[in-house]
């Protein structure tokens, strides 16, 4: 039996009472739908995420120094006075490290133009900026000179720009930090809110060695930021790294941490496994709901077509032919419902998409499996109806009334 | 006669076990048929004709005896086997046509040919399926779905199907059953004319009259065969249907 035939005669089935197929098909269509819209907007956000993390830094590690405890007080990453400047020399040799910045942050009332504010002022290396992969919109960004003599030099965000400097051009004025003036020689691009909803623009950065000693009087530094050559090395950086500070520090306990973006990442893409196991198991749930309907509906079918079924007997056909029909027609329905199901939950996310302004990805893998997992719920659904079909007895079916 | 028989059958009986009674339906059978006979089975309801009719269409197994169709052992096959020889060999035409509905009388009469082991051309198919209606005279309602042709017309097409796929038998349950009387001799005009041809034609009627168009009768009483006799006088559908014209052409002048 020829399947162009078959098609021909499932569609002729299908046909003849749209509105009951066009209704056995509504299951797979909203449990497609559902599963192929929410699919797309997870699929957006994660991936807007993972844009965001991204944005932090490639191949970035950060070394963080071990938590302060005092009594019974204890500090939080970075409180303790573990790293210095030194270690951070020392990882800038590793062979797999490309940049490394030590990092000193500080929350300070800064004035200028007789305004002030409250911000995060950082201590940092000239490689800060592409460490964290920001740009300098304006100006330039202070260099090792400026490390080495202490420069009273400040790069400084957006944020701080607008409130400080209002409709004004900041380059070249004068910014106290503690009373100490420095001269603000660069604006940093804005990069806007981070995935934590801090505003990355609210900063200033001087050189760290400034920091160090003009505005704090510290011998130690927060964190440092490294940069690894490349994704590929990113662990093996790491690593070194640990080794390097352990045998540094020649402590029994590790007084630091080690993070990568890698981690980071590790963490977005396991929430988003989760949901996408929460989906699998709603995609599941409701194609079982829509392969009984198909299964009940060609049980239906089959009854109703007793005689046509005795009469295609009678004239040749073998069970198999029979059975193949059936099958045929229960999987036309629901590759059919699942196509439209797709198409439906497409159009959704980018109505989304367009009104909410909320990214959307449909991956193309989704669009495959469920297609495909449709198509198999046809073949199981339809498997019953067309076996007890193939199975009717030609006499019988023939005076079927 | 010298040639083989088409349909052989050697004391073939048929049992059903339905519930507490068994019911012997057929009580050994003897009957061959020959290429190019006409034969009406005839008797009264529960005479055991549509269970031979069935045995002999190889839709049921006799519960024994032996049958030859064509020289094929039919009683041993399985149901797949039967299913071929009801294709290839086999030309069924029903009381109630049993034509699919919402489907044209051309794809009607294609249908035999989807089942059929060999595989036709699409168009080879089309042509054959064209050549079969125009032999019963329909080839210009190829187009037509079965609710737009009268009982006559619908029992064409059935009979085009039977004869699509060439069988060496064409199996009529009562062809007429559901026609009035001047398309039932149309009809029977369609197989003399098929039987001239020498198409073997094997005919279950409980009607006399119908039984005259055909040239062999065999009359069927509790499972037995009673009466097996040629047909003296043959009616010949042609005369009958010019005497029914002229007969109704007079009654309209009259009026």
């Amino acid at each position: 039996m020829r399947i162009f035939a078959s098609l021909k005669i499932a569609g002729r089935a299908l046909r003849r009472n749209k509105m009951r197929s066009l209704l056995t098909m509504l299951g797979i269509i909203i449990g497609v739908g559902a599963v192929i819209g929410s699919v797309s907007l997870t699929t957006g956000a994660t991936k807007q995420v993972e844009d965001q993390v991204a944005s932090l830094g490639e191949n970035v590690i950060t070394v963080f120094s071990g938590n302060f405890t005092s009594g019974a007080m204890r500090g939080g990453w970075g409180s303790a006075p573990t790293l210095t400047v030194e270690d951070a020399r020392a990882i800038a040799q590793l062979p797999h490290v490309l940049a490394v910045s030590p990092e000193v942050r500080d929350r300070a009332q800064i004035l200028a133009n007789g305004l002030n504010w409250n911000t995060q002022v950082m201590g940092e290396s000239p490689d800060y900026p592409q460490i964290v992969n920001r740009s300098i919109a304006s100006g330039s960004m202070f260099s090792d000179q400026d490390v080495r003599s202490l420069a009273k030099s400040a790069i400084i965000g957006k944020t701080v720009v607008d409130q400080l400097f209002p409709g004004e051009n900041p380059l070249g004025q004068t910014l106290r930090i503690r009373n100490i003036p420095f001269q603000i020689v660069g604006v940093l691009a804005p990069k806007g809110f981070n995935l934590f909803g801090q505003d990355q623009d609210d900063i200033v950065v001087v050189p760290y060695t400034s920091h160090m000693h003009r505005i704090t009087t510290r011998t130690f530094v927060n964190s440092i930021l490294v940069e690894a050559s490349s994704d590929k090395t990113i662990n093996q950086a790491q690593d070194e790294i640990t080794d390097l500070l352990t045998t540094r520090h020649r402590s029994k306990e590790p007084d630091f941490t080690v993070r990568n973006q890698a981690d980071l990442m590790d963490r977005v893409s396991a929430s988003s496994r989760a949901m996408g196991f929460l989906l699998a198991g709603v995609a599941a749930v409701s194609l079982v709901v829509g392969g009984i309907g198909i299964m009940n509906i060609m049980l239906v079918s089959v009854t109703e077509r007793t005689r046509e079924i005795g009469i295609r007997m009678a004239v040749g056909a073998r069970g198999a032919d029979i059975l193949v029909q059936f099958l045929i027609e229960a999987v036309t329905l629901s590759a059919i419902g699942g196509s439209i199901g797709i198409a439906g939950g497409m159009i959704f996310s980018w109505l989304i998409a367009f009104f909410k302004d909320w990214p959307t990805v449909t991956p193309s893998v989704w669009i495959v499996i469920a297609f495909i997992s449709s198509t198999i719920v046809g073949v199981i659904s339809g498997f019953y109806p067309a076996w007890k079909a193939s199975k009717l007895d030609p006499i019988d079916a023939l005076h079927y009334e | 006669m010298q040639t083989k028989p088409v349909i052989k059958l050697d004391v073939i009986h048929k049992v059903y076990h339905t519930g507490e009674v068994d019911v012997h339906a057929v009580r050994g059978v003897t009957l061959e048929i020959f290429p190019g006979e006409f034969v009406a089975l005839m008797g009264a309801s529960g005479s055991g004709k549509s269970t031979l009719m069935n045995m002999i269409g190889a839709l049921d197994r006799p519960s024994s005896g032996n049958y030859l169709l064509d020289g094929i052992d039919v009683s041993t096959l399985d149901r797949d086997a039967l299913a071929d020889v009801r294709n290839e060999k086999i030309g069924f035409v029903f009381q109630g046509f049993n034509l699919l509905s919402r489907t044209s009388a051309l794809e009607n009469v294609e249908m035999p040919m989807l089942y059929k082991r060999q595989r036709i051309q699409a168009h080879a198919q089309l042509e054959r399926a064209m050549h079969a209606l125009e032999l019963v005279g329909l080839g210009e309602r190829a187009d037509h779905h079965p609710n737009q042709l009268s009982g006559g017309q619908q029992q064409r097409v059935a009979i085009a199907r039977a004869l699509v796929n060439q069988p060496s038998l064409l199996l009529a349950d009562e062809p007429t059953g559901n026609l009035d009387s001047q398309t039932s001799i149309e009809i029977m005009g369609v197989f003399q004319k098929l039987n001239d041809q020498g198409i073997t034609i094997v005919m279950v009627t409980h009607e006399l009259d119908i039984a005259r168009y055909t040239r062999r009768n065999v009359i069927l009483r509790d499972g037995n065969i009673v009466s097996d006799t040629m047909v003296a006088n043959r009616l010949n559908a042609e005369n009958e249907l010019q005497q029914l014209r002229t007969a109704q052409q007079a009654v309209k002048l009259a009026s």
